[in-house]
């Protein structure tokens, strides 16, 4: 959920070839400075902006240990975050994992604001710098200023600002309401962040004058319509006049505007029991959830971008005779590492490795718009031969984000040559199916698949708030909708039915159903309610 | 582009989220450092560790579809056999339909590093110290500043004129600066000469020189940047005194695994309290039962005897260490001695004798630590050691003893202990 970090083992040995020291050469060895390093982003940049056409926010390098990148972990990677429990156990966590060697440090970490600001480690070679700054501050900024989903969702300018914001209101509520209390408060927000995100964007409101000017289109509109003779048509008749209960319903739920799946959300403007500081808090963790929603959304991609760009940055600067052979066989080393994909059957794999996909549809579309098959030329024939595959690129990389680009451009091509293949796992079956494979008849099914699987909309539980009556005894009503039959995690479900027990003040019931069967029914009492 | 260099910046921006982080799981690390201490030697027990947790006290709920039951699909990369239609059997359960899952918590356990403070911090939590008596065993070690030398840098206080000026002589010395008084005379002869008049060449000849001993001057400062000199100082710790302790245990059958565990937790502490008072403190395990010997550390609290109970045979055995190894006069000697009461009657009066003559004449402090059963039998009556050893304590205040049977007795010994020395600071 955190920002861009390039996580893979740090290469053990160095290549070690000697160039002749070249006047053309960025650096030799893999000492650097801030002289080299000053060089080193104006020769990526020069590639970046000039060649590949990228466009990018200001960049701001920020140097730091490893004891500073263990840090950022811990805070999401952002520079500045409220303090909670939650935090440093990560920190504990990774601490341990890093100082007992189970894992490496990421090279770099890059955050979604305006100037782009990029932690390189200071135990990075000159080549690792280089090629950080390519990923980070070239692919990743890029993304980050022009797909569409940040677009929408995030404001890159303001989130320092915000996050400075968060932290001191936090700081000083816990000094005026104890921190026993804003750390009860943020748990239950924690447990509810994922429901505290709003998927579509919402209705502008429109400033008055516009709002006049449509009111008085909508007169015009309705006088242009007039017809007297209307009035003497007659009622249809045998209408029944909905249940006197049933429009009570309708009308508190349009009132409260539920249906409402942002749960953050709903409480915070709802609740009846919170005072205004904890509304408050709860609406810094809902628009703290907001930001990361789309780095959610495009994991695979934003790497796939920023792999693909390191790639060919450092191969052009290779190229161009800006870095060494040597240099560039420690890059390759590191960049096939990064990019590697275990099969499902070997002790590695851990799920699809997002910079192996990503990159490998970059290089996929690149191969298309270069030099197409008849079959890509059938399956793709808007980019199919195109011959600009930097264009091509770009326009992916602002208008899609992993599940609309898997079912847009995963080529047949690509699913053969990673081997996917669909199997599905009913419960009710003895055995697991094989539903499809890289061949023919599976090259759709696969690709639909797939980016199923990459829906974070799917991935997410669908939990909606229903009703609540707020004249009567105030019970809060959810409703899963139980997608394939799999139901919640119910430990995990009761819990957090707890803290929104606690949290809305009055009795919560929380059902799983699907259309037609119900499959659970939790319920929770407020034990310490908040107020 | 800017590029920043943080890495001067203050470190320790987690801390505080990590404090919380122990503060929230207190109870739980309390009984994790509690069960890690219980497992360590002694001489260990304020170093740092691995602290594992239950997973489930620190757990983060969130509302996450579960990882049983329902339809699931997956993609897999790597095919190489199957075909369209092939049937599967389903893996273990622990991958989770072949991993493909988003991994639910597989793990019951946290496990993170403290560092020694903050489980020294939380052992002495764990005996219920009042915040005092935990600011006298973690104080903060006291230092002396001891003269180490001199140095090139360092604050205007320590300057050493003594220093700088020997430099400085030495410099302007080997660099030949003209004294004032050289210049004075020869200023003065030119005057003279002037006086006189008619001794043009002379003058002129002086004058040149003058003028060449004036740029010597100029370009030799009196004081140079590089004469300067600071004094240096070392810290070192303070108490620099050497400490032994002897821990004396019955071992015989009476003494259950309970009272073995509250004597460990008492030499534990007092082995704290020395530590941070002395430079070098050792210890001498003697085990007891009708005979006494001494053993390591593992035998003395894990190997059981069988026997009777003779207090005396033990005293005579810290006698003679003491007497061989550890001469009164250059070490501070402390014993704590542990037993449930009993002894042979007829000991009784050796043991007290041995008491008064040879043990607490050599000893900073005694320690008597009668352990009982964890349940309270009421007042009960006095075990014979007990009363044995009251007819001395009226008499000799090195003597502390106590009767413990909970975790939490064993502070107020050490407030005796402290007590005492408190009131001979302030004579």
């Amino acid at each position: 959920m955190s920002n861009e970090t390039t996580a893979a083992r740090k290469p053990k040995s160095k290549l070690v070839a000697k160039p002749e020291p070249s006047a053309s050469l960025l650096y030799t060895g893999s000492d650097w400075n801030f002289d080299t390093l000053g060089r080193i982003f104006d020769a990526v940049r020069k590639i970046g902006e000039g060649e590949l056409g990228l466009d990018t926010y200001r960049t701001q390098i920020e140097v730091i240990t490893s004891e500073q990148m263990l840090d950022a972990y811990s805070s999401v990677g952002m520079p500045l975050f409220y303090k909670h429990w939650s935090f440093g156990k990560d920190f504990a966590r990774n601490q341990m994992m890093y100082n007992k060697g189970y894992q490496g440090l990421a090279y770099e970490i890059v955050i979604n604001s305006d100037p782009c600001i990029c932690y390189i480690m200071e135990e990075n070679s000159a080549t690792m710098q280089t090629l950080v700054l390519a990923h980070a501050a070239m692919g990743h900024n890029h993304f980050f200023k022009n797909n569409y989903v940040f677009r929408q969702w995030t404001d890159a300018s303001g989130i320092a600002g915000y996050l400075s914001f968060a932290k001191s209101y936090i700081a000083k509520c816990e000094e005026r309401y104890g921190i026993e209390a804003v750390e009860r408060l943020v748990d239950a927000a924690h447990a509810l962040q994922s429901h505290g995100i709003h998927r579509y964007p919402g209705k502008r409101s429109m400033d008055l004058a516009t709002e006049e000017r449509r009111e008085q289109e909508r007169r015009a509109h309705g006088e242009a319509l007039f017809n007297d003779l209307w009035r003497t048509v007659p009622k249809a008749k045998g209408k029944v006049p909905a249940s006197k209960k049933k429009m009570e319903e309708d009308r508190r739920k349009a009132i409260l505007k539920l249906p409402e799946e942002n749960i953050l959300y709903f409480l915070e403007k709802t609740a009846p029991r919170l005072a205004g500081w904890q509304r408050e808090i709860l609406r810094i963790i809902r628009l703290i959830a907001q930001y990361f929603y789309p780095q959610r959304q495009t994991k695979m991609m934003n790497e796939g971008c920023a792999t693909w760009t390191h790639h060919r940055i450092m191969t052009r600067l290779h190229e161009t005779g800006q870095i060494s052979d040597g240099a560039y066989l420690e890059f390759l080393h590191s960049h096939t590492s990064v990019v590697m994909q275990p099969d499902f059957n070997d002790r590695r794999y851990s799920g699809i490795n997002p910079y192996a996909l990503g990159f490998a549809m970059m290089q996929d579309i690149e191969r298309i718009s270069l030099t197409p098959t008849d079959e890509d030329r059938a399956w793709f024939p808007d980019i199919a031969g195109n011959g600009n595959p930097y264009g091509t690129l770009k326009e992916v990389w602002a208008n899609f984000r992993d599940e609309s680009i898997i079912s847009q451009y995963l080529s047949p091509h690509l699913i053969r040559k990673m081997g996917l293949f669909h199997i599905v796992d009913d419960h009710d079956e003895e055995e697991m199916l094989v539903a499809a494979i890289h061949d023919e008849r599976g090259y759709r099914e696969v690709r639909r698949a797939l980016a199923r699987q990459y829906d974070v909309a799917r991935r997410d539980p669908d939990i909606q708030v229903v009703d609540v009556d707020l004249a009567g005894d105030r019970r809060l009503e959810l409703r899963h909708n139980v997608v394939d039959g799999v139901t919640l995690e119910e430990k995990d479900a009761d819990r957090v039915l707890q803290h929104l027990a606690d949290l809305w003040g009055y009795e919560v019931r929380l059902i799983e159903a699907n259309d037609d069967t119900i499959f659970a029914e939790h319920k929770a009492e407020p034990m310490r309610p908040f107020a | 582009m800017h590029i920043i260099d943080r890495r001067r910046d203050p470190g320790g921006k987690s801390l505080a989220n990590r404090q919380r982080f122990i503060r929230r799981a207190r109870a739980l690390v309390r009984r994790a450092v509690r069960e890690a201490s219980a497992k360590r030697s002694i001489k260990d027990v304020d170093k740092a560790g691995d602290i594992v947790v239950p997973a489930d006290g620190v757990h983060e709920p969130v509302l996450r579809r579960g990882s049983e039951g329902g339809k699931r699909e997956y993609v897999l990369p790597g095919n190489k056999k199957y075909v369209q239609g092939d049937t599967i059997p389903r893996p273990d359960d622990e991958g989770g339909g072949s991993g493909a899952g988003d991994g639910g918590e597989g793990e019951d356990e946290f496990r993170f590093a403290l560092s020694d403070d903050e489980f020294l911090d939380l052992f002495l939590e764990d005996l219920e110290l009042p915040d005092l008596a935990k600011r006298q065993v973690l104080g903060v070690e006291e230092t002396q500043p001891v003269r180490a030398g001199y140095r090139s840098s360092g604050p205007p206080a320590t300057l050493s004129v003594g220093r700088t000026m020997r430099n400085s002589m030495l410099r302007r010395t080997a660099l030949g600066r003209p004294r004032p008084e050289e210049i004075a005379a020869l200023e003065a002869e030119i005057a003279r000469l002037d006086d006189e008049g008619g001794h043009d060449a002379a003058v002129a000849g002086l004058r040149a020189e003058l003028e060449r001993k004036q740029k010597r001057m100029r370009l030799v400062p009196f004081i140079d940047p590089i004469d300067v000199r600071y004094r240096r100082y070392d810290q070192v710790p303070k108490p620099v005194a050497r400490a032994v302790m002897f821990c004396l245990m019955d071992v015989s059958g009476s003494m259950d695994e309970h009272m073995k565990d509250l004597a460990k937790r008492f030499y534990s502490l007092l082995y704290l309290f020395l530590k941070r008072r002395y430079k070098r403190v050792d210890v001498v395990f003697i085990r007891h039962t009708h005979e006494a010997k001494e053993v390591d550390e593992d035998t003395f609290f894990h190997s059981r005897e069988s026997g009777g109970t003779v207090v005396s045979t033990a005293l005579e055995e810290m006698a003679r260490i003491v007497h061989d190894r550890f001469p009164a006069n250059q070490w501070n000697i402390y014993a704590a001695q542990a037993s449930d009461g009993d002894n042979l009657p007829m000991d009784n009066n050796n043991t007290i004798n041995l008491l008064r003559t040879a043990i607490l004449p050599l000893c900073q402090y005694y320690a008597y630590l009668e352990v009982g059963h964890g349940r309270d039998d009421g007042a009960g009556e006095a075990s014979s050691l007990w009363r044995a050893y009251e007819l001395v304590a009226g008499s000799e205040e090195r003597l502390a003893m106590r009767k413990v049977s909970h975790r939490r007795d064993i502070y107020p010994v050490f407030r005796d202990l402290f007590a005492r020395e408190g009131a001979k600071a302030e004579a």
